[in-house]
């Protein structure tokens, strides 16, 4: 099934000219009129979204564009082959924007810097034979980044009428 | 920036063909994964790849479960799986072992281990549960990274069973430190939201928390959350429109971080959710839509056009000013703005600005008028996308005067199209408008035709039978209808002289109706030519059985004469041995009736003119069939959904008699579909006998007395529909026939209602102003029991019964159809049984949302009040008592037979120099009795005395052994009133007033009381079994951990003794870690506990029938286990 929609989908993608626009109804393939394709062409490679009514057409776009120029910074100077070669570490990326289907993060510093922890944790495990209980405490204490966000955050003023706790 | 990439992306080819090979040898030299990718570049085949990955699978199968494999090369082997199941091979023996990867290795091999069950595994794979121990214990990890992960599986897929396992942790998650593991809480909760909105209903004010998170992505994350709730129940959340506003207005100007611009544009994605919550909030209400209005300005005013972001704003914004109360500043913005959009020369806008168009034009024409030009551009549009949506935007604005333009391009289109949905979609549009607004009957027939063609099978079952319908009933100009038929024969014949192998089965039934109805219309027509076009039709050999019954109806219609007859003979040779049932009996007919012109004449009058048709909409013919088989020990026929029902019962306890149950009822009715056809013969000739049945059936009196029940209220309403299907069956005989399944079972259940429900004239009337309803299209879902939805296809025309009946064509074939019909029917019954399934499940699916509301209006309604009502009149009646000692303290004590049960102290409510009020509660067998004391300080009576009392969530009723009217001066008095729980809270708050006359003048004073409700829990003694029986039927739960009392030796049983002690639970049984308790809050609402101690804590699950109960309860037991 699986298969089958990543063949059609390509199949109608790959169809299209340049001077289309980006969305498709993909019909009864995906689940009908509710749902849609939109697509961004790089070179070669096709990134395609699948998505509900519940999404932004452009947003959509544009999100496709982050996670490129997010491959782009993760890879430096992405290509293909990373993306085949290391299509594990594609999907760790793209957990960090989508999380189970609903856009996770847009802004690409927070992805970067998100993966890069991985990265770094990676890396000292290459010494993990070396020094285990080094390495093992080594990422137990590694923190998470958290870009600063303090600048003109008072600013920013939600009143919502709370609950009370009961 | 996107610009370089986008260069650097488009330069990547040629740098490819000279890196690749050293990047390629590069990478495959450290690892298997890169041997293999670089062994399936130089395939040629696909035959080479699949061998080449089964040897791969194979080898990977060795390796992971090899013992010796090492977490290490686990990982890796993961990592190939991985890539042959991308591939499109299944790898289904490595699911177990990412599950092991996951739980076993180090956070490294976590991840990939994670990452595979996610590509891996289906959202209820049933190896998923394996996961939830992982979950359970990454989520309570000190490492960040682990909980990312394990939040992000959640996220992913989880088993929707298991998710009370570990909602307390996900929650607790919402209160972390790191913004970015709040974040990742939140849409695992929108996750759990979507997959059992009722597991998280107690959290909703937690939502509300992360809506007000101080970290903007927090927020960002909970407006997923709060859309689809919205989305479900928009009325629940108007009060926070204002809030959504605010925080729109304060991202419009930019009062964020810069960290959250996007092409310098202030967080696009999230003003894109808040414009899409918004216009839902603001949908046909004009007060939360006058709040929008300045933010809706401003946001426009704000994008200025220069990016795509800041189009996907502006569209958003455009479509919320046009969904919510309209503001006509703001549409005439709007107007502009998709008027950009249409025009602009970027493809992606145009269609966005046809969507736009297409959404505003039933609101504002002229729109569409302005953008007419455009509009026929974008029709001869390269892009097939475009050119769709704009025949979309046609399709809303057709009307009698552009019907044929437009139909000829949506036309022009279909032929092009290649895609079965597009198809399908636009076939259903074209006959929709053309049906609606056909100018003339050549066009129309023609427009049909082509329609019919081009959907070939795939069609709606719907629009041949609409037409059919159409042509059959007519308009009310006799001539025209006349002029149409012909058209519809001609056009038909000559069809049939050309090329026949082609057409689609649909359309080669409808053209054996048409014949078989309206030829003779055509009088220089040889009806023995007609039937050799239509014999010719049969020898095709694409054509279904199902089309050579419609042929073989058609026949029947029409032999007359000679030719036709020996034609007709000829092809009943031919089929009345056909191994196809349906097939076999057509041609026993056309065989009967052929040889018979008497019988035909009467049954197929050529001129019947204009009587009514009387038909038997009680199917009263078969009442002496339905008698005899009841008397002769036939279960009495239940409608489906009843049956159903039954079969649902079934599992529980039947307590039902016998004769009712659900086999015996199956098999008569087999018995009585195999052996109709001798029925049949019997059946009608008694047809209209009823006199004598009813008192057939009087003498049965016993097992009709079963049949009444069964057709009782219940009954009725299924019974609506088959007068519907049945008018069907009277004027479209072929109609009748096995392709219509649904109508023809429930006809059946007409046929089997005895003769005591006959046909009110008042379902007729409601027949005949339901006809009279609109000309919609829409086939809506129809709610069981409901006959609208189902009806709605007949009435696109808008015609009384009496006058359709009477412009129905001149031969009607009716008395074959009952006999055949009800033979069909028998057959298809089971087949609505089935059919009803997926709407119970829809009925049952709805009452969650809107307790879940009510929750939350609730406890926001209620929470305020317990603060300020109670404290402060205990504290003036004490000091009013500390100064006033000179009186006598009234003396209070219970009433007698109060005095042995539990009752609270005697607590004063209020008093003045006059008068003093006391109240306790005493905790009675099955209510909770209230006493006030009140007493008379004055020196003069009261008289009159009265109390009342508001109260929502209580029923408070005099207890009438002590009514009270007067107080002699320095006296005291009781006064029961008994109470009753209305609706679960945690506490109720009582607010009264007395009111009273002393020395002729009328006082009154108010005074409030509180209880908890621990006062109304009693024990509940049940066993064991009878718990298990009951915990699955109660659907409103709750779960959570709470601390367990730690001071003895075991620390569950000591637990569940001071529930028992201070909340009165009977606790049914303790088994090793896990205990359960019953209670109950009257006689009729149970509560069932469920704890089990996990890692120091005692998991609680409380469930019970009555909403609220669960989490009121468990604050109790909280409270008491925190106070010890």
């Amino acid at each position: 099934m699986q298969q089958q929609i990543i063949r059609e989908t390509f199949h109608l993608v790959s169809k299209r000219d340049d001077n289309v626009c980006n969305f498709l109804e993909g019909g009864s393939l995906i689940g009908g009129s509710d749902y849609k394709l939109i697509y961004r062409h790089y070179a070669t490679l096709y990134f395609v979204f699948c998505v509900d009514s519940s999404e932004s057409e452009l947003g959509i776009l544009d999100l496709i564009q982050v996670f490129v120029e997010t491959l782009d910074k993760c890879f430096e100077n992405v290509c293909e082959l990373d993306l085949i070669f290391h299509m594990d570490k594609v999907h760790y990326i793209l957990q960090e924007v989508v999380m189970g289907g609903m856009v996770l993060e847009t802004n690409m510093n927070e992805i970067v810097a998100q993966v890069e922890v991985q990265n770094r944790m990676e890396k000292s495990e290459g010494g993990l034979s070396a020094a285990p209980a080094r390495a093992v405490s080594a990422v137990k204490n590694m923190n998470l980044p958290e870009i600063p966000r303090n600048i003109n955050i008072g600013d920013i003023n939600i009143k919502v009428p709370s609950l009370s706790p009961f | 920036m996107s610009d370089v990439v986008e260069k650097t992306l488009t330069a990547l080819p040629s740098l490819l063909s000279l890196d690749s090979q050293t990047v390629a040898t590069k990478l495959s030299s450290t690892s298997k994964l890169g041997a293999l990718i670089r062994g399936i570049t130089e395939l040629r085949s696909k035959h080479e790849e699949e061998k080449l990955i089964q040897r791969e699978l194979a080898s990977l199968k060795d390796q992971v479960s090899s013992p010796h494999t090492s977490m290490r090369q686990m990982k890796e082997a993961m990592v190939r799986a991985i890539y042959c199941e991308m591939l499109g091979y299944e790898a289904s023996f490595s699911y177990i072992h990412a599950i092991k990867l996951a739980q076993q290795g180090s956070i490294l091999d976590k991840r990939v281990g994670y990452l595979a069950v996610c590509l891996f595994l289906k959202e209820n794979h049933e190896l998923l549960l394996l996961l939830v121990n992982t979950v359970l214990k990454d989520l309570q990890s000190t490492n960040l990274i682990e909980v990312c992960m394990a939040l992000t599986v959640v996220s992913q897929m989880f088993p929707k069973d298991m998710i009370p396992a570990i909602l307390p942790l996900v929650e607790e998650k919402l209160n972390h430190s790191k913004e970015i593991i709040r974040r990742k809480a939140v849409l695992a909760l929108y996750k759990f939201y979507v997959m059992a909105p009722n597991q998280v209903q107690h959290i909703h004010n937690k939502f509300r928390k992360a809506l007000c998170d101080k970290d903007p992505g927090v927020m960002f994350a909970s407006l997923h959350i709060y859309l689809q709730m919205i989305k479900d129940n928009p009325e629940g959340y108007k009060d926070l429109t204002g809030s959504f506003v605010t925080i729109l207005k304060q991202v419009v100007s930019g009062k964020l971080p810069m960290d959250f611009n996007y092409h310098t544009v202030p967080a696009p994605w999230l003003q894109i959710q808040l414009l899409r919550i918004l216009s839902i909030l603001g949908k046909n209400d004009k007060h939360s839509s006058e709040i929008m209005y300045e933010v809706l300005d401003e946001s426009l005013k704000r994008a200025e056009i220069n990016h795509n972001i800041t189009y996907a704003i502006l569209y958003e914004c455009v479509k919320c000013i046009y969904t919510i109360y309209p503001n006509s500043d703001l549409h005439e913005k709007a107007a502009k703005c998709i008027g950009n959009f249409v025009i602009s020369s970027k493809i992606n806008l145009k269609y966005l600005g046809l969507k736009a168009l297409t959404f505003v034009i039933q609101q504002d024409p002229k729109l569409a008028l302005q953008h007419q030009m455009t509009i026929i551009e974008c029709l001869d549009h390269p892009d097939i996308l475009i050119k769709r949506e704009t025949l979309e935007l046609l399709f809303r604005i057709t009307n009698a005067q552009n019907v044929t333009v437009i139909v000829e391009k949506m036309l022009e289109f279909l032929h092009q199209s290649k895609d079965d949905y597009t198809t399908i979609d636009l076939v259903g549009k074209v006959a929709e408008i053309a049906e609606k607004y056909a100018p003339e009957n050549k066009w129309f027939i023609e427009t049909m035709n082509t329609v019919f063609s081009l959907g070939g099978d795939m069609i709606q079952a719907d629009i041949p039978n609409s037409f059919l319908k159409l042509l059959s009933e007519g308009f009310d100009n006799e001539e025209e209808n006349k002029k149409l038929r012909l058209f519809a024969v001609d056009s038909y014949v000559s069809l049939l002289e050309g090329e026949t192998r082609k057409l689609p089965q649909r359309f080669l039934q409808v053209i054996a109706w048409v014949l078989g109805e309206y030829s003779h219309l055509r009088t220089d027509l040889d009806p023995a030519k007609v039937m050799t076009l239509l014999s010719k039709l049969l020898d095709i050999r694409q054509i279904s059985s199902e089309t050579k019954t419609w042929v073989l109806m058609a026949m029947t219609k029409l032999c007359s004469g000679e030719a036709s007859i020996s034609k007709a003979q000829s092809v009943c040779e031919d089929y009345r041995s056909s191994s196809d049932t349906v097939l076999r009996q057509r041609a026993h007919e056309l065989q009967l009736l052929s040889q018979d012109p008497a019988l035909r004449g009467q049954l197929l009058p050529l001129h019947r003119g204009s009587e009514t048709l009387e038909v038997d909409f009680s199917l009263s013919f078969l009442d002496a069939f339905v008698s005899e088989a009841l008397a002769a020990g036939a279960a009495p026929y239940k409608p489906p959904h009843q049956r159903h029902e039954e079969l649902a019962q079934e599992k529980a306890l039947s307590l039902e008699p016998y004769e009712l149950s659900l086999p015996i009822n199956m098999s008569s009715y087999s018995v009585s579909g195999r052996q109709s056809p001798t029925l049949m013969s019997g059946s009608s000739g008694l047809s209209g006998d009823s006199t004598e049945l009813s008192a057939k059936g009087s003498s049965a009196t016993l097992k009709l007395e079963g049949v009444k029940r069964v057709w009782g209220k219940e009954g009725y309403l299924s019974k609506e529909d088959p007068v519907e299907e049945v008018a069907q069956v009277e004027t479209l005989s072929p109609l009748s026939s096995p392709n219509q399944p649904p109508g023809a079972g429930r006809t059946l259940s007409n046929a089997a209602a005895p003769s005591e429900t006959p046909e009110p004239q008042q379902e007729k009337l409601q027949l005949a102003s339901s006809l009279f309803v609109g000309l919609s299209l829409q086939t809506s879902v129809c709610l069981m029991g409901q006959p609208e939805p189902t009806a709605q296809r007949f009435r696109r025309k808008a015609k009384t019964p009496n006058s359709s009946s009477s412009a129905l064509p001149e031969r009607v074939s009716v008395a074959p159809v009952p006999t055949s019909s009800v033979d069909n029917m028998l057959s298809h019954d089971p087949l609505e049984a089935t059919s009803m399934l997926p709407e119970v499940t829809h009925e049952t699916i709805l009452p969650p949302n809107t307790e879940v509301n009510a929750l939350l209006i609730d406890t926001a309604n209620s929470s305020p009040s317990p603060s300020n009502g109670v404290e402060i009149p205990f504290e003036t009646s004490e000091n009013e008592i500390a100064k006033t000692p000179k009186h006598e303290c009234p003396v209070r004590s219970l009433p007698p037979d109060l005095l042995g049960l539990p009752h609270t102290k005697i607590t004063s409510l209020c008093s003045s120099q006059t008068l003093d009020v006391s109240a306790c509660h005493v905790e009675k067998d099955d209510s909770v009795s209230l006493l006030i004391f009140t007493s008379n300080l004055s020196d003069s009576d009261m008289e009159n005395i009265h109390f009342s009392f508001s109260t929502e969530q209580l029923q408070v009723s005099l207890s009438s052994e002590r009514p009270l009217h007067e107080i002699l001066k320095h006296s005291n008095a009781v006064c029961e009133y008994s109470l009753t729980v209305h609706a679960p809270a945690i506490h109720f708050q009582m607010v009264g007033t007395l009111s009273y006359e002393s020395s002729s003048q009328s006082r009154e004073m108010e005074f409030s009381y509180k209880l908890p409700l621990s006062s109304f829990i009693r024990p509940l003694v049940i066993s064991t079994e009878q718990y298990g029986t009951h915990w699955l039927d109660f659907s409103n739960d709750t779960k959570q951990n709470l601390a367990l009392v730690s001071e003895g030796q075991d620390p569950l049983t000591d637990t569940l003794n001071i529930l028992k002690r201070k909340l009165g639970l009977h606790v049914v049984e303790v088994i090793g870690l896990e205990g359960i308790a019953a209670c109950r809050l009257a006689q009729d609402q149970p509560c069932l506990l469920h704890c089990r101690v996990n890692a120091g804590t005692l998991a609680v699950w409380l469930r019970s029938p009555v909403p609220k109960l669960p989490d009121c309860l468990l604050y109790h037991c909280q409270r008491v286990l925190e106070e010890t």
